[in-house]
């Protein structure tokens, strides 16, 4: 009796179990309220190469279902293109990237099937989908889950564009300055005295190397946590070139430890040039501008220590600063050395404003590489930006006036001229 | 809640101690935490490097793609190494030299596109009293980054008024970075106070 009831139960288990099993996919033919929806796949254009983008219309009902993109490419390989995302987002672009360089290849043919479903897709079920050659268009139901697979999109094939039309006006606008730049250039050359103001913080540059200087002090520069390709940083050692010289001049110290290591090797060349112009090329030592490390806080941490122990009488801020632009600030200013900042990010000017003796905002550091130099192409490129500013100023008063007149007094001829002026301004 | 037993967190503890040691003044925990963080930071990045650069960008393009375009950077990025050698040191500024130009001209466009988004935010798109402020304050801070004219007289006025919204800008940058930076500071208390010593919750 206990043999018969224990194989009963047995029997009954595994009745259960096999026809609980629904882990595969079963077609429904169109169940799934559907209607109007449908993705597309272009070229992303004026790029690169190499990216895919991918659409999809849809009625508003479905406007909080999921959608997951799958990719099959002209041999077959089926890759998923991205999961869960809300159908009011439109879009997606499939593109490669720094960790995946050939995720997207040009010139081979893709094709873009869309899953539609209420809930966030299961992995088996991506799994099973990968599996797949080819997927029908219509309802399916998995584990009592039911989604829609859509039909698959055309050929997409991805390609480099030779030009990227969207910046017609920047190039027009990069025109008419390289004109404006070589009238101004021309004057300079023909002898015309081109003026530049006196930018405050500058005269203190000799103050500052002649203080360190009676105090048997370094002098330390630092250029921030940028690369030799931030304009930022091609000020900074604009700016270096001239401290150095003064420091040449006064036989003293400057230390330059360095975030990047190709910043560092410039600030070498600018550093040993800087010497020899000022006739003290024996004084230049190659190991006072030093690499530090490519770490943020270790560079901060590294720099904070060795003004400590240093003590330079002066430092020198002038670069692209991040978080770190407050811990060396301050430091620099426990130790009591007189310090002289500069940076063109509004983030971090705040802070040197705050804690440095003397600060150069924005782009009065670019004025200032060309304040202490006032070579005439570096003067008409000054020039030629103050004009720049002038058109800029006239634009912006040209669209608050046209603005009173399209949405204060209501005339269309106005709104008309308003959005064209919008519109040539979003590149 | 006990002090925890963790082997980690009692690392993470001490050494965060010690870099706030420095608040003191310069001591030998401090230099010791520097040099460690330093050092490893150091280490990590040359690995970073090895993966994501040397394998993913020349490594693997080189041997499984084929692509022999590559030995171009590669070969300008071994020319830094010949600052080495005294006598050929001069050929690393090819590599700076290469840097600099790609990174400044490609630059340009992107500052040019930088710049007409910049002119779009500060369009009044509605009339009102913050479009007016935006304007003027646009304008005048524009006035006082003119450096072709000396900022006397009228000029001089209305870069006043520049360095003024300049200012105001500052300030309330100061004062949300201040509170950002706080709450770091409290989530290492935090972390100290709970995780570590489990004095609160």
């Amino acid at each position: 009796m206990l043999k018969r009831t224990l194989l009963l139960i047995l029997f009954l288990i595994l009745s259960i179990s096999l026809f609980s099993e629904n882990d595969s996919l079963i077609f429904l033919e169109n169940q799934f309220p559907c209607e109007g929806f449908y993705i597309t796949g272009r070229d992303i254009p004026n790029d690169g190469g190499s990216g895919i983008e991918i659409n999809w219309s849809f009625p508003d009902s479905l406007d909080n279902c999921f959608l997951t993109v799958l990719r099959r490419d002209e041999f077959g390989n089926n890759s998923v293109v991205a999961t869960d995302l809300l159908v009011s987002s439109k879009q997606v672009r499939d593109v490669s990237s720094d960790e995946e360089p050939s995720r997207v290849k040009d010139g081979i043919k893709y094709y873009y099937t869309g899953i539609l479903s209420k809930k966030i897709i299961d992995e088996n079920l991506l799994n099973i989908l990968k599996e797949k050659s080819y997927l029908k268009n219509g309802t399916y139901i998995f584990n009592n889950d039911t989604f829609y697979v859509t039909s698959e999109t055309d050929a997409v094939i991805s390609k480099a564009s030779w030009f990227n039309l969207s910046r017609i006006p920047v190039l027009i606008s990069l025109i008419i300055i390289a004109f404006v730049f070589l009238y101004y250039l021309n004057l300079a050359k023909s002898g015309k005295e081109l003026y530049i103001r006196k930018i405050n913080g500058l005269d203190a540059v000799e103050e500052a190397v002649g203080r360190s200087t009676e105090m048997g002090k370094p002098i330390m520069y630092i250029l921030g946590i940028g690369y030799v390709t931030d304009i930022p940083t091609i000020a900074g050692l604009t700016i270096l070139s001239r401290v150095s010289k003064k420091v040449a001049e006064y036989e003293t110290k400057i230390l330059v430890p360095s975030y990047d290591p190709v910043v560092m090797t410039t600030a070498q060349e600018v550093v040993k040039e800087a010497f020899t112009e000022a006739g003290r090329p024996d004084l230049y030592n190659k190991n006072d501008i030093m690499y530090i490390t490519q770490d943020q806080f270790g560079y901060a941490a590294g720099v904070d220590g060795m003004m400590m122990r240093e003590k330079p009488g002066a430092v020198f801020l002038q670069g692209l600063f991040f978080a770190e632009s407050l811990i060396l600030a301050e430091t620099g200013h426990s130790i009591g050395a007189i310090q002289i900042s500069g940076t063109t990010e509004t983030a971090q000017l705040p802070f040197f404003v705050a804690a440095c003796d003397y600060t150069l905002i924005g782009e009065e550091m670019m004025a200032a590489s060309v304040y202490l130099q006032k070579e005439p192409m570096m003067l008409s490129s000054i020039a030629a930006e103050d004009l720049l500013k002038v058109f800029i100023m006239l634009l912006i008063i040209a669209g608050f006036v046209i603005s009173i007149f399209a949405f204060g007094f209501n005339i269309g001829l106005f709104k008309n001229l308003f959005d064209h002026l919008v519109n040539a301004l979003q590149v | 809640m006990a002090i925890s037993t963790n082997f980690w967190i009692w690392i993470a503890a001490l050494l965060t101690l010690a870099i706030y040691s420095f608040l003191y003044k310069d001591n030998p925990f401090y230099k010791f935490a520097e040099y460690l963080l330093v050092g490893i930071s150091i280490g990590y990045g040359i690995s970073i490097y090895w993966h994501n650069t040397i394998i993913t960008k020349v490594y693997n393009p080189l041997v499984y793609d084929k692509n022999f375009l590559v030995l171009i950077p590669l070969l300008l990025g071994l020319l830094m190494f010949s600052r080495f050698f005294k006598n050929v040191s001069y050929l690393s500024r090819i590599p700076i030299a290469f840097v600099v130009g790609a990174g400044t001209g490609l630059s340009v466009p992107s500052s040019f596109e930088f710049l007409f988004k910049q002119i779009y935010a500060t369009m009044p798109l509605k009339l009102d009293i913050g479009s007016l402020i935006i304007v003027v304050g646009v304008i005048s801070t524009l006035v006082y980054f003119f450096f072709s004219l000396e900022h006397k007289g009228f000029v001089g006025k209305v870069s006043k008024v520049g360095i003024t919204f300049i200012m105001v800008a500052f300030g309330a940058a100061f004062g949300y970075t201040i509170m950002a930076r706080v709450s770091l500071f409290i989530g290492r208390i935090q972390f100290l106070l709970s995780d570590w010593l489990g004095i609160i919750k």
